[in-house]
């Protein structure tokens, strides 16, 4: 199997000038994705009997995938790495079905991010998972999406991406479903998996739009036809890229699709950290990256940017408020995810693909931590409410000082990770808005700045009501085990240097690792740091910190009772979620529920039952028929005849058998006589 | 000329053999009538062997072959009547009507 791939791949690799090929480390790359699916096969076979229940096959899967990553990192930020090889799966006409893997700047990225925030959410897991009675099964699932993941951000075509989207999609239900006994849980797990797959049709339509006009599913071959200025492509430009942008919507949880994920919380927090850092979320943006071409080249789908970057805007902004009035600690950190990636779509609705990927890469980091931490709180109050929690600093230290990295990193405070990608976010957008983005990028910058100002706000009013003040809740508060702790200082630690991979006019590794691509990203690269736009950033960010902390840093007695805005229109409206789920609830689903499944219902009662009855009806008549008089009558009468007469004339026959041998010679000779004489007369 | 009265001589002893194969009663003697028809066949063989005298021999060798297997064939004919013989205290062929319907 090896060697065959091996050949397959050396004949199909695809090489670019000035950059390397990677030799043998992107050769074998393809073991990627597969290392971890071959684990969650073993665990699910193997897993509850070993030692630790299949835990360390799925950590060893992420060990691997980490350290590979890591290595093709290395490896790119020296040399530039740009392979992509395909096997011949199948071929329907003049498709072919490909498994492929692309070794470039985008993909080693993500390799990495999923590896690293990977191995600390699976060590982290242990500890949290600790007990569970489903330890094993957890872990194979947990697996399987990071291996799915694996999958999609390794395809080399569409058909490869569409199947790890889907084992994504089916893997997120599986762990958002986890505590299935709730069934809250399940229709969460049911309302993430549905929101996805309404807008996978974007996709679906998408994908079939190009590969029907380009001839292939292969991403070099759908972005040599952007480069080449395919005018069939180009005339279909428009919708294609808009189809693919509602389905990254649905993946990366966009502002009107973005319902599923704060209710995607049921799920363990681990699968929680994992699902926003790195493998389901950025899905969608790391799809708008590797078509970015498509969006970016003059002729194609250069229009579709403006509906992104609105896109974008709204979600970064509307969801950021909402985080404000959320109790569940998680799902503040969930609504800020939505927030921060509206800023990832705002960046690439601005052609600024180094700034929204390099956003992708810090906040994998910091919001893989803070999941992490409040894992770590909800592990030790038993409360996900931040009602029920308060001065913590004191009983969790360490996870109090990692949360409040992450936090900092998060608002974007320099120098942590989160502002170098923010601030390269928000000179982007400006950058657009001197440009062809004209007004609607300054409005967008300016909401932008403003959403800045939000995350600051909740971050602190989150570490506030977590951290300060007195303890309100029943259970023991205590540190959570090593276990869980040092995955927290890992990625305390990534979240603070994580942002020196790319600090402009200093040190550009990050554009360089991303620029390691077949195809001319067609991107700004900023030369200089930005320092008005950074202290403008800075500013709004402090003012945030500043607001919060007057605000909730208060004894702990009225911390509650102040946790309200108390603006007549703004409070309801925002715990409300802006009334969208409510929306959907009763604008779409119940009337699906209601009449039109009961129209439904009746037709299949009333007429297509009726149809069905009456051929079964005409197909009983027509078989008594058949039986009575053809098969009882006809048949029957020629097989009986052809039955007795065998038999009589066997009966008539028998008696030829006499026994006497001199009888048997006497007709031999008398046979052979005859022979002779006809052979005589008629010769 | 010469060949025809072998001819009728192979022919008078294939006759007598056939007579001697339905009518003799003693399974011997049916047999020895079935050695009198191969002994018939023997002389044609040889006789137009000699007439067309090819190079191989082939008639002539055809009846060695011939005598071979009768050798062979009068073996087990007899060993065969001689195990009936003492089962049934009977050559007589009219009685060996074990295999009739």
């Amino acid at each position: 199997m090896t060697n065959v791939l091996i050949a397959y791949a050396e004949e199909g690799a695809h090489e670019v000038a000035g950059l390397v090929d990677g030799g043998i480390l992107a050769q074998y790359a393809w073991l990627i994705p597969v290392v971890p699916l071959v684990a969650m096969f073993l665990i699910v076979f193997v897993g509850k009997r070993l030692p630790m229940k299949g835990w360390e096959l799925a950590e060893a899967s992420m060990l691997f995938v980490a350290v590979y990553g890591v290595a093709l990192l290395v490896t790119n930020a020296s040399n530039g790495i740009s392979y992509e090889s395909s096997v011949e799966i199948a071929r329907i006409g003049s498709f072919v079905i490909e498994w492929g893997w692309v070794v470039d700047g985008l993909s080693i990225m993500m390799y990495t991010v999923v590896g690293v925030v990977g191995l600390a959410v699976f060590t982290y897991a242990k500890g949290y998972m600790k007990g569970d009675i489903r330890f094993t099964w957890f872990f194979a699932a947990f697996t399987m999406f990071a291996g799915a993941m694996l999958v999609l951000v390794s395809s080399a075509n569409m058909i490869q991406l569409i199947v790890g989207w889907e084992l994504v999609g089916l893997a997120s239900y599986l762990l958002i479903g986890h505590y299935w006994e709730d069934h809250e849980n399940n229709a969460a797990a049911t309302k993430a998996f549905l929101t996805n797959k309404i807008a996978d049709v974007g996709l679906f339509v998408g994908v079939i739009i190009i590969a029907v006009t380009v001839g292939s599913f292969r991403f070099d071959a759908i972005l040599q036809a952007v480069a080449d200025g395919d005018s069939a492509l180009a005339q279909v430009a428009f919708w294609a890229g808009l189809a693919l942008f509602i389905g990254a919507m649905g993946k990366s949880a966009q502002f009107p699709f973005h319902v599923w994920l704060p209710d995607a919380m049921a799920g363990p927090t681990p699968v929680s950290s994992l699902m926003h850092a790195a493998t389901m979320v950025t899905a969608g943006v790391y799809l708008l990256g590797r078509m970015f071409p498509l969006f970016q080249t003059d002729g194609f789908a250069t229009d579709v940017k403006a509906i992104i970057l609105v896109v974008g805007a709204v979600t970064l902004f509307a969801t950021g408020l909402v985080a404000l009035v959320q109790d569940d600690i998680k799902k503040v950190l969930a609504y800020s995810t939505l927030s921060q990636l509206g800023y990832m779509t705002v960046a690439m609705g601005a052609g600024a693909y180094t700034a929204g990927l390099f956003h992708l890469f810090t906040h994998a980091f910091f919001k893989g931590l803070l999941f992490l931490c409040a894992g770590s709180v909800i592990h030790a109050v038993h409360s996900n409410n931040m009602s029920d929690m308060g001065g913590l600093r004191r009983t969790m230290p360490w996870t109090f000082r990692t949360f409040v990295i992450g936090s900092l990193a998060l608002a974007g405070v320099f120098p942590l990770a989160g502002f170098w990608s923010k601030d390269e976010i928000l000179a982007s957008v400006q950058y657009d808005a001197s440009g062809s983005g004209g007004t609607l990028a300054s409005a967008v910058l300016v909401v932008a700045i403003a959403g800045a100002f939000v995350t600051a706000f909740y971050m602190a009013r989150a570490v506030y009501l977590t951290f300060f003040g007195e303890y309100k809740g029943h259970a023991q508060p205590h540190e959570s085990p090593k276990v869980m702790t040092y995955p927290l200082i890992g990625l305390g630690a990534l979240s603070i240097v994580a942002g020196f991979a790319n600090v402009p006019g200093l040190y550009g590794g990050f554009t360089e690792w991303l620029a390691a691509r077949p195809f001319v990203m067609g991107d700004h690269h900023f030369e200089s740091f930005n320092f008005g736009l950074a202290g403008i950033g800075m500013a709004v960010v402090l003012a945030g910190i500043v607001a919060g902390t007057l605000l909730w840093r208060r004894d702990a007695a009225t911390q509650r009772d102040r946790d309200r805005f108390r603006i007549p229109v703004l409070y309801p409206l925002l715990s409300h979620k802006y009334y969208i789920d409510d929306f959907y609830m009763k604008g779409v689903i119940d009337p699906i529920k209601g009449p039109i499944a009961r129209f439904v219902d009746w037709t299949n009662t009333t007429i297509i039952d009726a149809v069905v009855n009456a051929f079964g009806g005409v197909a009983r008549v027509l078989s008594r028929v058949v039986y009575g008089g053809i098969d009882q009558r006809g048949i029957d009468l020629a097989i009986n005849a052809i039955a007795g007469g065998t038999g009589e004339a066997g009966e008539a026959l028998r008696r030829t058998t006499t026994g006497r041998m001199q009888q048997y010679a006497g007709a031999l000779f008398a046979g052979a006589v005859l022979l002779v004489l006809g052979f005589l007369i008629f010769t | 000329m010469t060949v025809s009265q072998f001819l009728v001589l192979g022919a008078l002893l294939f006759s007598i053999g056939i007579y001697g194969v339905l009518v003799r009663r003693n399974a011997v003697l049916v047999l020895l009538s079935v050695e009198l028809m191969l002994a018939a066949v023997n002389i044609n063989m040889v006789v137009f062997g000699a007439d067309i005298g090819d190079l191989l021999l082939a008639g002539q060798v055809f009846a060695l072959f011939v005598i071979t297997v009768a050798a062979a064939e009068v073996g087990i004919g007899l060993a065969i009547i001689v195990l009936i013989f003492r089962n049934r205290s009977s050559a007589n062929v009219d009685e060996l009507d074990l295999m009739r319907w």
